[in-house]
Order: C-alpha cells, then sequence, then structure tokens
C-alpha cells in the first residue's frame, strides 16, 4: 500500500511539474492554447505600432541604457555595432549594448514567428535586415518596425539610391548600413598571360567582356567568372546595372514586357555557352572557386572583396574595376548593386529615444565610427565618411589601389531599381526560366511561365 | 490510508493509476501537437499576407492545384517515393538476411557500420553529399581519372542527376535504419525453421522468399509505411543538397512549404493548406498499405 501511494504522490508531482513548466516556458504561448485564440487576437488587433505589448513585461534587455541588437557577421556587421558601442560610449559611459550573432535566415524566421503570433517581446531593440527583404517585412507585417521618419537621423545624407530599399510609403523604416556597390575583380597574374590588363575590363560592354574571356580561356584555360546555379546574383546585377527591375512602379512584375531582362538572359547565356563563365553548386564552391585560383575573377557586391583577401598567397595579384555593360539595353551603365543591408528598430524596443539618439549619433552621424570599420571592408553609404581621408589610402592587397575611394565612387552612380514586395518570389522564377533557356527552352514561353509564376503568388 | 482504498474495487483503482500515470504524456501530446494541429486546419482556410488574415473558405485547397511549382513538387516526391522506397526496403531486407547469419564472422561490425549512416545529422551528410558531388568533387575526380568522364560531370545541376543524387543520398541514409528493424524481425523467427527447410532441400533463396519474406511480413508493412511517411515529408536533403534545383526539378513539397512561410511574402494559411494535403497523402498511402499488406484478421 505505501508503495502504491507513494507512486501516486511521484506521478502526481510529475504532472505537476510539467503542468507548471509548461507555464513558465512561455506565459503567453501556455495560455493560448488554453484559452483558445482570444488572447492572440486581442494582441493581434492592438499592435498599431505601439510598443507597450502587455507580453514586453519579463523584457530585462531594454531601457536603462542599453539595447540588445540582431545581426549576423561576427567580422562585419557585428564589429561594427561594437565599435559603434565605443563610440556612443564616448558621451554616454553608462551605455552598454547587447549584440547577439543571428544569421539572417534565422532573423528573417523569428521575425516572421513573432509577427504572425502576435507576441514581439521576443525581439530585439534592433536588427539588421537584408534591404532585398525590407519591403517584405514591413508591408507583411507593419507591427513590426517603427517609423523613423521623424526620429531625428538625418536620410539625406545617406545614397538616395540606398535609402530607397526601406522607404515604404514615404517612410522611413531603415537606417542604411553597408554598401553593395558592384565590383569586377580580376586576377592581374592571369590575365598578364592572356597579354590582358586590367583597364581592358575597365569600361567595357559585355560583348568586350566575353571576347577577353575567351583568349583568357584559349591562354590559361580559367573561366574568367564563375556563379552559383540557381542563384540569379548576376542577373539581377545585369539588370540593375541598365535601371531595370522585375516589377513596375504599381506593383505588378515587369517580366515578359521587360527587353531588358531578355537582353540580360541571352547574354547570360552567351557566357555560359562559350565557357566564359562556369556554374557551381553552393556558395562555397563559388568562393573557393576564385580563391583556389581555378577562376580568374569575380562580379559581385563589393563584401565580396573580404572573402577574396582570405587568399594571402594571391596578395598583390588583384585588381577591381566596374563591371560591363549590357548591349543593346537603354540607360545602361557600368555599375550595379548586390546585396547590403539596413538597420531597423522594433516595436518591441522600450526606450525608442535611446535607439534613435543611438543610431542617428553613430551609423547616422560619426565619421570617426565609419573610418573605424573600414579596415574590415565596411564600406558606407553615409555620405560624408566618404569625405575623409581613411577612404583614400591605398590597399596592397589590390597592387596599392585605394579601393575604398573606388568603391565609394561606384556607389554613387549605381542605377535605383524597385525590389517590391515579391522580390523572392519573382528571383525563384526567373531563376527557373534562366535555368530552363540554357538547357534549350524558348525564351518567350519561359518568361512568361515565369511572369505567371509571380503573379499567381501575387494573387492571395 | 488503507480506508478509501477499501470503497474501490480493484480493477477501478488499476484503471486510476493507468490513468494518472498515462495523464502527463496525454496532456503534453494534447497540448503540443493536437491543438497546434486543429489551430493549423483552422489557419488552413484563411488567407492573407503576414499577420492580416481573413478567412477564405476552400480558397487555399483550390488554388494548391493551380500552382505550377507545388505541382511540380508533388511530382518530384512521388518520384523519390516510387523509385527510393522499394530499392531501400529490398536493399535492407537482403543486408538483414545476410547478416543475420549465424556463421557469418565480425556481424556486429557489419552491423555498426551499416547503421552507422543513422547516426549522422542530416544537414551535415546532405551537405557531405553536396560536396562528393560538386564539380571539383571525389566522384568526378575518380570518374575523370578512371576515364569514364572527359570532363567533369555537373550531377546537381542537371535535371535528372540532380534527383539521382537525392536518391543514393537517400538510400545511403535509411538502409541501415530499416535493416535494424527487420533484424530484429529475423530474431523472432526461429533458427529451426531454416534447418527444417535446409533438410528439405530447399535453396538459400528459396527460404528467404518462403520464409523469411511472408514471416517479416508486418515487420515490412511498418517499413513501408514509416518510409512513405518520411519522403513525403522530405525536407533536408532537398534544401542542403541540390537547394531544389536546377529549375525546381528536384523541390519536394515540404521544401515548397517552408518557402511560402519563410522565404517569400509569408503565406501562412495557404502553407497550412498544403501541409494538411501532405497530411491527406499519408494518410490515404498508409491506408492502402495496410489493406495491402496486412492479411491478418
Amino acid at each position: 500500500m505505501k508503495k502504491k501511494a507513494l507512486s501516486l504522490l511521484l506521478a502526481s508531482a510529475m504532472v505537476a511539474a510539467m503542468l507548471t513548466g509548461c507555464g513558465d516556458s512561455s506565459n503567453s504561448a501556455g495560455s493560448t492554447a488554453g484559452n483558445d485564440s482570444t488572447t492572440q487576437d486581442n494582441s493581434a488587433a492592438a499592435d498599431n505600432n505601439t510598443a507597450d505589448n502587455s507580453a514586453a513585461a519579463d523584457n530585462t534587455t531594454s531601457g536603462g541604457g542599453s539595447l540588445t541588437v540582431w545581426c549576423w557577421d561576427p567580422a562585419f556587421n557585428m564589429n561594427a555595432m561594437y565599435e559603434a558601442e565605443k563610440v556612443y560610449q564616448q558621451d554616454h559611459p553608462d551605455f552598454s549594448l547587447n549584440v547577439i550573432e543571428t544569421p539572417w535566415e534565422d532573423v528573417q524566421t523569428k521575425v516572421t514567428t513573432a509577427a504572425s503570433s502576435g507576441d514581439l517581446s521576443t525581439l530585439p531593440d534592433i536588427f539588421l535586415m537584408q534591404d532585398n527583404a525590407f519591403q517584405k517585412n514591413v508591408i507583411s507585417f507593419p507591427s513590426v518596425c517603427v517609423d523613423l521618419t521623424n526620429s531625428g537621423i538625418d536620410f539625406s545624407k545617406f545614397a538616395a539610391g540606398k535609402t530607397g530599399y526601406s522607404v515604404v510609403d514615404g517612410k522611413n523604416y531603415g537606417v542604411p548600413f553597408d554598401n553593395g556597390a558592384v565590383v569586377g575583380c580580376y586576377r592581374t597574374d592571369v590575365l598578364e598571360e592572356a597579354g590582358l590588363t586590367v583597364d581592358d575590363f575597365t569600361d567595357i560592354t559585355w560583348d568586350e567582356y566575353i571576347e577577353n574571356g575567351k583568349k583568357i580561356l584559349e591562354a590559361t584555360g580559367k573561366p574568367i567568372v564563375s556563379c552559383q546555379a540557381g542563384e540569379c546574383d548576376l542577373i539581377m546585377m545585369m539588370l540593375q546595372s541598365a535601371g531595370s527591375s522585375l516589377f513596375n512602379e504599381d506593383g505588378s512584375a515587369n517580366i515578359v514586357d521587360n527587353d531588358t531582362l531578355k537582353i540580360v538572359m541571352e547574354t547570360y547565356k552567351e557566357l555560359k555557352d562559350t565557357g566564359v563563365l562556369v556554374e557551381v553548386n553552393s556558395w562555397d564552391e563559388y568562393v573557393g572557386s576564385f580563391v583556389s585560383g581555378d577562376v580568374a575573377g569575380t562580379i559581385n557586391g563589393c563584401w565580396i572583396l573580404a572573402s577574396i583577401q582570405t587568399a594571402e598567397d594571391q596578395a598583390g595579384n588583384w585588381a577591381i574595376t566596374n563591371m560591363p555593360s549590357l548591349v543593346g539595353a537603354s540607360n545602361a551603365t557600368n555599375y550595379s548593386n548586390n546585396g547590403g543591408s539596413s538597420w531597423a528598430v522594433t516595436s518591441n524596443c522600450q526606450d525608442t529615444a535611446l535607439a534613435f539618439d543611438f543610431l542617428a549619433s553613430t551609423f547616422a552621424g560619426s565619421t570617426e565610427l565609419y573610418d573605424n570599420i573600414l579596415p574590415s571592408g565596411a564600406l558606407a553609404t553615409w555620405a560624408p565618411a566618404g569625405d575623409s581621408s581613411a577612404y583614400g589610402v591605398g590597399n596592397d592587397f589590390f597592387g596599392g589601389d585605394a579601393v575604398s575611394a573606388k568603391i565609394v565612387e561606384y556607389s554613387t552612380k549605381v542605377p535605383s531599381n524597385i525590389t517590391g514586395v515579391y522580390y523572392y518570389e519573382a528571383r525563384d522564377a526567373v531563376a527557373t526560366a534562366i535555368t530552363n533557356y540554357i538547357n534549350g527552352s524558348d525564351i518567350d514561353a519561359e518568361l512568361k511561365t515565369a511572369e505567371e509564376t509571380v503573379n499567381f503568388n501575387m494573387g492571395q | 490510508m488503507s480506508k478509501p482504498s477499501k470503497k474501490l474495487s480493484l480493477n477501478k483503482k488499476h484503471n486510476l493509476t493507468g490513468w494518472v500515470f498515462l495523464a502527463p504524456g496525454a496532456l503534453l501530446i494534447l497540448f503540443m501537437s493536437f491543438v497546434p494541429m486543429a489551430r493549423a486546419l483552422i489557419l488552413s482556410f484563411k488567407t492573407g499576407v503576414g499577420a492580416d488574415m481573413r478567412f477564405a473558405g476552400t480558397f487555399n485547397y483550390t488554388r494548391m492545384f493551380k500552382d505550377a511549382v507545388f505541382v511540380q513538387s508533388i511530382k518530384n516526391t512521388f518520384f523519390y517515393l516510387i523509385i527510393q522506397v522499394p530499392i531501400m526496403l529490398i536493399f535492407a531486407l537482403i543486408l538483414a538476411s545476410i547478416l543475420n547469419n549465424k556463421d557469418l564472422r565480425f556481424k556486429g561490425l557489419f552491423r555498426t557500420m551499416i547503421f552507422l549512416p543513422c547516426a549522422t545529422s542530416l544537414v551535415a551528410y546532405a551537405v557531405i553529399f553536396r560536396t562528393l558531388f560538386a564539380n571539383n568533387g571525389i566522384i568526378n575526380l575518380v570518374l575523370v581519372k578512371l576515364g569514364i568522364l572527359s570532363a567533369p560531370y555537373s550531377f546537381l545541376t542537371n535535371m535528372w542527376s540532380a534527383r539521382i543524387v537525392i536518391i543514393i543520398a537517400l538510400l545511403w541514409r535509411w538502409t541501415g535504419y530499416n535493416m535494424v528493424f527487420y533484424l530484429a524481425g529475423l530474431q523472432n523467427i526461429e533458427y529451426s525453421i531454416y534447418e527444417a527447410a535446409k533438410i528439405d532441400g530447399a535453396s538459400p533463396v528459396q527460404s528467404f522468399f518462403r520464409i523469411t519474406v511472408p514471416l517479416l511480413k508486418p515487420t515490412i508493412l511498418l517499413t513501408a509505411i514509416m518510409s512513405t511517411n518520411g519522403t513525403l515529408q522530405l525536407f533536408d536533403e532537398s534544401v542542403n543538397l541540390t537547394d531544389g534545383g536546377p529549375a525546381n526539378a528536384s523541390i519536394t513539397m515540404s521544401h515548397y512549404i517552408y518557402n511560402m512561410s519563410f522565404k517569400y511574402v509569408p503565406n501562412f494559411g495557404y502553407a497550412a493548406a498544403m501541409s494538411f494535403l501532405i497530411l491527406i497523402l499519408v494518410a490515404i498511402l498508409a491506408f492502402l498499405q495496410m489493406k495491402v499488406g496486412d492479411k491478418r484478421d
């Protein structure tokens, strides 16, 4: 009997422990299960950009001169935040920053989860957002980001093409961070073997690029550029270099009637067919292709320089210049943009005044900060920083060239484009079209399918 | 303590103890699994962008059949199912009967080696297969060095080879797992039956088809249902090995559902509806397999 009583006691203790455990770990999530949808619906309805949601009570990170930040690259944007903390601490010694390393995919998943459950208390005060995803997130989840238009941050000092990514309905939601101006990078020693120099790749068209590429292929057996199959980074760069987008101003898809896109696809196919471009399967293979010296160059956003410089044995053998321009496209230029990100302030931030002041006096107000983070490859989109003497210093890896100043100059010439809310859908649809086109399908039929796919995704 | 217990009959007391032990698990399953499932079902009848959802009836369910990419993902998944599951189960069965041989030496070592792939993480092995089949990967290197190929073949950027690589990866990862079930089943088959068959002059092939397969039927049914279920929910391989490419040729249903929720403009209603289609498909296939495979009364 005693044994049974004991086991009963143990069992009930277990039940109690489990149930309380349930409640403790997520005080709001547990209650939603019990009260059906009432609690969730309430909080979802109440979140009209007001920061005070009920569940935020247990958030200890806010206030008290401290801010929590999510960003993803220890060597790059996290480093920038630490430097910003130091700059801000000069005037505010009590200030501290809690930077949490969160890969972009995780940031997106967490933001989506928090916003769609209506419980924003899991979000940090500030997070870094990919420019391409900015429109999508602000429009899909209007409760997440705080309107920064009247926050005291001077947005006119940033490159207009860059701030455009984070402006929705005329309101600013992001403080621009890194620059994604496209650079063409070349191995000068390989070019030499084919009797070429980097000047032969400056201010050229894609036709000239292919001719040069063939010469290099013949002389050295090396392709001149590699890219990831199924990821259309290069396509998007080519498209933007002529100021073209996959969407119109009114948000409708611009694929079938987009003559520039057609030229881009034909150029890409020719690059692939001539063997000047080689497709690889993954990002690490892509980086490996030029770091190992199998491929004689690459074209990408300037942040790729950080990866190139990991090949220390090739120091002094690299040079950068602008990208080739499209032949036959109106408004064709040698400049484009790929990637880049901006800081957003969340509605979960309890001390928005502090967050605004912090951003205004660092990323939107300190040349010192931008000078400090320059060695990590973080190039400013904040105009006053470009005038700093630090940007004129030569980089030995690139033969003593003043790389930073060059990139800032490129970035001012980048034509702006429309990312649209359905950017990733359109991108994937176009990538599918290109893969099929390379394998022999009809270009017009593929573009039509791509536009139908995008329209399908928009019709919900 | 002894007084109130006298009022309960022995039977009731046993029942009560049973319920008390069942309660914690049952409650957890109820709140962690069934409540979310019910909520997902409600969600699947809603549509909208992000958190702004409204009821739309069966809109999502009719919509998915007009979705070219989703239809493609269904075809891909069924391709994996039809090709991979039978091959895998046959391999597992053959391996299990070889390793069940009493006279085989180093049995434990072989069993461990064949089961070992199951201990690897899904993401890790998918990434390793991607590296193996890369343009400069070891498979291409060996094929070129042996003179079978003149130049590296891009396995993952060609439609059929990408699908076949996924199937090879799945075979490597899951054959050993199913083999263990068969080995366990084989332990329950009396060895004297095989001896009797041997005396009667049955060949090893005959005893495999006449003794092993019929007696293992319940286990085979179990593994078939589990593999079908697992294949219909295939996700890691599609994401990490091929990224659904080239041109959606290897994308699975779960991968597309993930894209719909987290990569694209979030449409949770539609994603939930597609998830319920998978549930329905799994249920139908499991039912069919049980009807065909289980002849017990």
